[in-house]
């Protein structure tokens, strides 16, 4: 039972994207890291350029 | 032996739904509960998703589950990122819902309530799914370009620049009639109007709190944000209980509309994190939320239905809209059944998320049924209320009279009793001042879903769950009007900046206020003149998103049947042929009607010089002589509009047409845009997520 709990509330939080950083860093461990090109972003940073890329484009309907 | 009894179910959930269907249809006279219409739609869905979703999925589509798709192929950890399809499931959901699916039967039930259940679920299993299914489908294996884009690629520049304008209009068209039922459910009820504008401080605190207190707590954040809103339902009560404080809330419709033309010009130019993507939270958790609880209490206390099946408006006299039953119920319930739109998600945002082509028959074909449902869902929310109810509710002071006596009289004549007693106590009831005349079509579905919930939860707060209902609306309402705008705002710039490419830099300020303020006037217009419309305005402005949305649908279906044929599957191209056809016969008989019809109340035109008319006799009121420039004015621009979006939609088959035939006679068209097979490497394994 407290399995299904975690499942839900991980659903929960990818759906909303309160994961959304941890995802990143999980990325970016995988392909980025020790590359300076790309450096690690912070939270509040990757949050900003998240939200701000999620809302370019038609996100939205009737 | 298996084999049957594999069969076995399916055989009775086909009979089941033929049982339900025909107690639909077949019933006269007699009250039917809600719940054959529900069990009706679940096994149409059911047998649709399991016959011919997966024979769309293996036959025609030929989904290949070794393909990797763009989101594993192009992952960048952001927006192409190969995600679990449940949570693509809520992704696309979230996008395609919106108010749509709920104001559409409501309008529609003036028709009785068979019409449009009917073409629910039908144009649904039909049309809405397979469109939304092909196009995520096409846009996945093109590294999930736009609509647009495939457009252009696949048919050519004619079809791109046609795609492109029919976007930006419908959006207009589409921003312009949702304000207007915001504006509607508002006017002169202090409760709602401070229930809806305490929406945007509250999207506000939670944007400082996601941005700066917590950043990237998106839970958090919106935990917050839905409590407070439910606080400023309960609180509006006390605003509408205090003389001074109500004054400062109750309003005109005109008012409203310039305080909604303020709020999208300020939604467009401020940045996201403050107001857009904060009140975008909110408005999907109360979405998600009021749906379940609709479907939970329809289910669990089966209402009757009042509406008649069929009523005596099918010939075309109905006072909350003109028109025939033929085209015009399947021109009014668009999303729900088929909406264009949705073919803008499903190419271009859900793609980047999707891990596997083996979920494009749950995702695409699946979240449309479930968009239909929630159509369902409406339609047995407004035919659950006395039919008398439903039309005092959303019939116009133009149709029926400003006077309450009048317009019960008039009603009460078409055979649908209701009395002014009936409608005060109702009002007292919802916590309103009066109900007649409150077009648009949410107030009547808040107060049938406040009577839903009222018999679940208790009538004493009756009052609650109408704004509760009302707030629920408008909250996604204006989530669909900010993000409309902005979108709308992009697209602008990125047509000026083909001529001067400064206009194109989406930061630079001049262009950002220029370009949002050409957008705002554009579905400010329209809204202006829906409001001053003495006969509701929605009237006129739903046909026209109908007739846009579908022209929007038609686009995507001729992109989608010209790249089946280029494809060498013209076998089975009437897959998408079929409901494209279908639309371009009801768009065009609508588009026809509205511009030739010599019923003042279908024809534009006829509208038109019959007030022009009228003015030149001296026969109008002052107050409506004073209007009627702008009214003829809009009258004959809207005529225009619709030859203008006729003439695109054909232009589009046209082009299509060509592709297919050049296709067929072995001459030389635009190669297939599809990326090349490479292998997925992706285990499925989510328990590491």
């Amino acid at each position: 039972m407290p399995n299904c709990f975690k499942k839900a509330w991980r659903l929960l939080r990818r759906l909303s994207g309160d994961d959304a950083y941890e995802q990143y860093l999980s990325h970016y461990a995988l392909k980025h890291s020790g590359n300076d090109e790309h450096p690690l972003l912070s939270k509040a940073e990757f949050f900003k350029q998240w939200q701000d890329e999620k809302w370019n484009g038609i996100k939205r309907c009737c | 032996m298996t084999q049957l009894l594999k069969i076995i179910p399916w055989l009775l959930i086909a009979l089941l739904g033929a049982f339900a269907l025909s107690a639909i249809a077949v019933n006269r006279g007699e009250n039917i509960s809600a719940l054959w219409f529900i069990t009706a739609a679940l096994c149409v869905y059911a047998l649709a998703y399991r016959f011919y979703a997966a024979w769309l999925a293996a036959t025609v589509l030929v989904i290949d589950e070794t393909r990797a798709t763009p989101a594993e192929r192009l992952d960048n950890g952001r927006d192409f990122i190969p995600t679990h399809k449940w949570i693509v499931f809520g992704h696309h959901f979230a996008a395609i819902a919106g108010p749509g699916p709920l104001v559409g039967p409501t309008l529609a039930a003036q028709f009785g309530y068979l019409p449009g259940t009917l073409w629910i679920i039908l144009g649904a299993v039909i049309g809405g799914c397979v469109q939304d299914m092909v196009i995520l489908f096409l846009s996945t294996r093109r590294n999930a370009r736009s609509l647009g884009q495939m457009a252009r690629d696949e048919l050519g520049p004619l079809g791109g620049t046609a795609a492109l304008i029919g976007t930006f209009t419908i959006m207009i068209i589409l921003i312009a009639v949702l304000g207007l039922v915001v504006v509607n459910a508002m006017k002169h009820s202090p409760w709602a109007t401070f229930t809806v504008s305490a929406t945007i401080p509250i999207a506000i605190i939670v944007g400082v709190y996601m941005r700066y207190l917590r950043p990237g707590q998106v839970m958090e954040g919106s935990l917050i944000g839905v409590v407070l809103l439910l606080l400023s339902v309960v609180a509006g009560r006390f605003i509408d209980a205090n003389e001074t404080l109500r004054l400062v809330f109750d309003r005109e419709g005109l008012t409203l509309a310039w305080w909604v033309m303020a709020y999208g010009f300020a939604a467009a130019i401020l940045p996201v994190w403050l107001l857009l993507a904060p009140r975008d939270y909110l408005s999907t958790y109360m979405k998600a939320g009021t749906i379940t609880l609709l479907a939970v209490a329809i289910i669990t206390l089966q209402p009757t239905i009042k509406m008649p099946a069929i009523t005596p408006f099918i010939d075309g006299t109905g006072p909350i809209f003109g028109g025939k039953l033929f085209p015009f119920v399947f021109i009014t319930i668009a999303c729900g059944a088929i909406s264009g739109f949705h073919a803008l998600i499903a190419s271009g945002t859900t793609p980047k998320l999707l891990s596997n082509e083996r979920d494009i028959r749950m995702i695409g074909y699946g979240g449309m049924l479930l968009e239909s449902f929630v159509a369902i869902m409406a339609m047995i929310a407004a035919t659950v209320l006395e039919p008398g109810v439903f039309f005092a509710i959303n019939s116009g002071v133009g149709v029926v009279g400003a006077d309450a006596a009048t317009a019960v009289a008039k009603i009460s004549s078409w055979g649908y009793p209701v009395t002014v007693e009936h409608m005060q106590l109702l009002a007292k009831q919802m916590g309103e001042e009066s109900l007649f005349a409150r077009t648009g079509g949410a107030p009547s579905l808040a107060v049938g879903m406040a009577s839903i919930f009222g018999s679940a939860f208790g009538e004493s707060l009756l009052a609650l769950w109408y704004h509760f209902a009302i707030m629920f609306e408008a909250i996604f309402i204006l989530t669909t009007l900010d993000a409309g705008t902005r979108v709308g705002r992009f697209m602008l710039q990125d047509i000026l900046g083909n001529i001067w490419p400064k206009m194109g830099e989406t930061s630079w300020t001049p262009s950002v206020i220029l370009t949002s303020a050409l957008v705002v006037s554009g579905w400010g217009y329209f809204l202006y003149i829906g409001v001053i419309d003495p006969n509701g305005g929605v009237n006129i402005l739903w046909p026209l998103f109908g007739i846009a949305n579908q022209m929007l649908a038609a686009i995507a279906l001729c992109v989608a049947t010209g790249i089946l044929i280029k494809s060498g599957k013209q076998k089975y191209a009437w897959v998408t042929g079929l409901p494209l056809t279908w639309l371009i016969i009801i768009t065009s008989t609508a588009a026809y009607q509205k511009i030739t019809s010599t019923d003042i109340r279908i024809g534009f035109f006829a509208a038109a010089n019959d007030l022009s008319d009228k003015l030149a006799a001296g026969s109008l009121s002052v107050e409506k002589a004073h209007i009627a420039p702008q009214l003829i004015f809009n009258l004959q621009f809207d005529a225009w509009l619709t030859v203008f979006f006729i003439s695109l939609l054909w232009l589009i088959v046209f082009d299509m047409l060509r592709v297919a035939v050049r296709t067929l006679n072995g001459q030389p068209v635009l190669p297939l845009t599809e990326s090349p097979h490479s292998p997925s490497r992706l285990v499925e394994d989510w328990v590491r997520d």
